[in-house]
């Protein structure tokens, strides 16, 4: 059993937090697992990405290889398009379908998804106006958390409990927000465009 | 009784960071670079949690690793780390260290950083312990950091040399599981000889000597470390030589082939020369998959090459001679097709580059700058290495060089000498307290005709936000004590509203025909919102 999964999106839209809660979730299920993480430069406003792998045996590299990702779980629907080629070819890519445009350059946004689009697993979340629902515009990432849950080879109870300990620190309210995040991004699950 | 296994989720560099802490270190020092900053922000914290070790940021690596020496000297261990181009600041005190006859365990972390994620280059640090006649570990996973750092110091006890462990971006800033051992305890306080200490040519020519003794023992101590293996195949003619995370890329790769290859795996310097003819005398064909330069390729190939082997790697083609390996650029030099992927028709990619935060101080500072400057034909800004350096892109396109730590200061110096006006050095507060003190000192002792431009932020932005030593009026007071004449020491701060006047006082310093100082304060929004947070 194994899972690689990139996470991408944009320096300060919260894909370590993510991935610090698969990785909390995999070590209370007993899994194996690497995530290679950004810091420094590239934090700043920057593409930001995370390679997490999972698996029940030991874990080599703690790069995924291209055409190996099991997943692309993106928080900015240009930055999905940046990972393509690490996608295998039955991957399934869960996007945000809210762009983040902090470049002059930026890409039509029609455009953006249709690209996205021509894979055959895939699913668009319009995660920020679910985010507002849940309280806040910053728990975009884990209303996209939660659209992935069903796919991740870690239990969703387990995710649950990183996520409170992730936002423990933070206060009950916190807490609460981004797990209602959570559940508003699961309900979204089942792929679909 | 069963001992229960303790483990954690740590960071390549936190690993690195709980083995110190556990080996009985007394303390340690660094500067911040990524991908290093992580090792000392941990051990501040363990400090802080469980006591017993000084951990402190210093105010460059020189510094630190000098402090290390001091500890060292008196018996107890230290650990001092930095990124890669650190270690160029701290050569002097690494290189003539070697030399000393360390006695408490002297542990030097670097992390390298191939591909320049966050660096100005992708030096490879092996040269370095090479170059001091050291022994270097390289390890490839972060149970490795863990067990490696600790064997470190007892390696720095026997042999009593300083021990590098090198380690790169890619493991610095991974996570993944650590079990980790029980902590001992600190050295008794002793004091080193003075006659192993005092490098005075007498003194230095028989510790060289004393150092060049022990090569033999060293790289006896790599053919039967632990931390190397060799795995001979019956039926394949192809033989690896890996190290470090290479390793881990040839083992993406390996069920793939269809005879599994003899591997070596290096993990320390200097090599082990023993494994290594075991390996050649079984392979026709030898593969070297290292990260970073072709630093086993070029010792293996020497000058006259290898007679009747096809030696590959780096130095053939095969592997990329820039930029960090991947686990495709691996494959790919194993002969192996690339995996199975689906072909899209656009790509549509627009790159996004880091840039300033909204709301950043040095952006308003370099607004009021290039507002100064119009007019000037010549107008050049040196600047340094910091936040501030995103100002070279678009929109502000607002500086011309950024070479290393401290270089906007001395190279305002050298332009101004050699005719350019106006001249002006842009650098942050902890990069001049890291070394653009000395150069200032320089320049306002011959009155030299350039402005420098402290972009004062009270913090190291670039790295996460790590403490500095001087900012506001203490910097004022450091220019002044430099020689800068006070009255064209000036402060301002970097608001939109302050524009114009800004501009108008950069102005008056640049036209002022000697050395001048700008100091432009406030803080980073970043750590405005960090403390926000916290209340
Ligand atoms: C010799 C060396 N050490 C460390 C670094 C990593 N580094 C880059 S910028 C920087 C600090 C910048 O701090 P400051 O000058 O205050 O600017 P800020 O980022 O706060 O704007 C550091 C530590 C480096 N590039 N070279
Ligand atoms: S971290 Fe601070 S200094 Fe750096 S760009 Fe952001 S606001 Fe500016």
């Amino acid at each position: 059993m194994k899972q690689d999964i990139i996470l991408a999106g944009v320096g300060g839209q919260g894909i370590l937090s993510i991935a610090f809660a698969i990785d909390m979730a995999a070590l209370k299920q007993g899994l194996q697992f690497k995530q290679a993480e950004v810091h420094g430069m590239a934090q700043r406003g920057g593409a930001v990405q995370s390679h997490l792998r999972l698996a029940d045996k030991k874990i080599y590299s703690d790069l995924i290889p291209k055409g190996q990702a099991d997943l692309i779980l993106s928080v900015e629907p240009l930055e999905t398009i940046r990972y393509l080629d690490y996608l295998h070819p039955e991957g399934i890519i869960i996007s945000s379908r809210h762009p983040y445009e902090n470049i002059p350059d930026y890409p039509p946004l029609e455009k953006v998804l249709a690209t996205i689009s021509q894979f055959p697993r895939v699913k668009l979340i319009d995660s920020l106006s679910l985010a507002r629902e849940a309280g806040s515009a910053v728990t975009q990432n884990m209303v996209l958390l939660g659209a992935a849950s069903s796919f991740l080879i870690v239990e969703e109870a387990y995710l649950q409990e990183a996520i409170k300990e992730l936002f423990g620190a933070k206060g009950e309210r916190i807490v609460k927000m981004n797990l209602k995040a959570f559940e508003l991004g699961r309900n979204k699950a089942g792929l679909g465009k | 009784m069963k001992k229960a296994i303790k483990k954690d989720v740590l960071l390549g560099d936190e690993a690195v960071a709980l083995a110190a802490f556990q080996a009985g270190l007394t303390a340690a020092f660094s500067y911040p670079g990524t991908p290093a900053s992580e090792i000392m922000e941990y051990l501040i914290r363990l400090a802080r949690q469980q006591g017993g070790v000084k951990a402190t940021w210093c105010v460059n690596e020189k510094v630190a690793y000098e402090e290390a020496l001091g500890v060292s000297f008196a018996g107890k261990r230290a650990l001092v780390s930095m990124k890669h181009v650190g270690l160029n600041v701290a050569a002097d005190p690494f290189m003539n260290s070697a030399l000393t006859k360390i006695l408490g365990g002297l542990v030097v972390v670097v992390a390298d950083d191939p591909s320049m994620h966050s660096s100005q280059n992708e030096q490879d640090s092996r040269y370095y312990a090479h170059f001091a006649r050291i022994f270097c570990l390289e390890p490839s996973n972060h149970q490795e950091a863990y067990e490696m750092t600790r064997v470190a110091f007892d390696l720095s006890e026997k042999y009593h040399i300083p021990i590098l462990l090198r380690l790169v971006t890619r493991l610095s800033h991974s996570r993944s599981e650590v079990v980790y051992g029980d902590k001992r305890d600190p050295n008794p306080l002793r004091r080193g000889d003075w006659q192993d200490w005092t490098l005075l040519p007498a003194n230095a020519r028989r510790r060289f000597a004393a150092l060049l003794d022990i090569q033999q023992d060293l790289v006896r101590e790599a053919n039967s470390s632990p931390f190397n293996s060799l795995t001979l195949s019956p039926t394949s003619s192809l033989g690896i030589i890996t190290s470090g995370i290479g390793y881990n890329y040839v083992q993406e790769n390996i069920n793939d082939l269809d005879q599994p290859p003899s591997i070596l795996k290096i993990s320390t310097y200097p090599l082990p020369l023993e494994l290594i003819q075991q390996l050649m005398s079984a392979a026709q064909e030898i593969l070297i998959v290292e990260e970073g330069y072709p630093f086993i390729e070029e010792r293996l190939r020497g000058l006259l090459g290898v007679q009747d082997k096809i030696i590959r790697g780096k130095l053939s083609g095969d592997l990329p001679l820039t930029g960090e390996l991947t686990p495709d650029t691996v494959r790919a030099a194993l002969g192996l097709a690339p995996l199975p992927r689906l072909e899209i028709e656009e790509k549509l990619l627009a790159s996004r580059p880091p840039q300033l935060c909204p709301g950043c101080p040095h952006y308003d500072t370099f607004v009021a700058l290039k507002e100064a400057l119009k007019g000037y034909s010549q107008a050049t800004v040196f600047s340094d290495i910091g936040c501030y350096t995103l100002g070279a892109l678009p929109p502000l396109s607002a500086i011309d060089t950024c070479v290393c730590m401290g270089a906007s200061v001395s190279m305002a110096k050298g332009g101004a000498e050699a005719g350019l006006f106006p001249s002006v050095a842009v650098i942050g507060d902890s990069t001049f307290t890291h070394s653009g003190m000395t150069p200032l000192l320089d320049a306002a002792a011959a009155n030299v005709n350039m402005t420098v431009v402290i972009v004062d932020n009270a913090v190291v932005a670039m790295t996460g936000g790590q403490p500095t030593y001087a900012t506001g009026e203490r910097l004022a007071q450091i220019c002044a004590g430099l020689g800068v004449a006070p009255e064209h020491i000036r402060q301002i701060i970097p608001l939109p509203k302050n524009k114009e006047v800004n501009s108008r006082v950069i102005k008056e310093e640049i036209e002022y025909p000697g050395t001048s100082v700008v100091i432009s304060t406030r803080e980073c929004i970043q750590e405005v919102k960090k403390r926000a947070k916290r209340r």
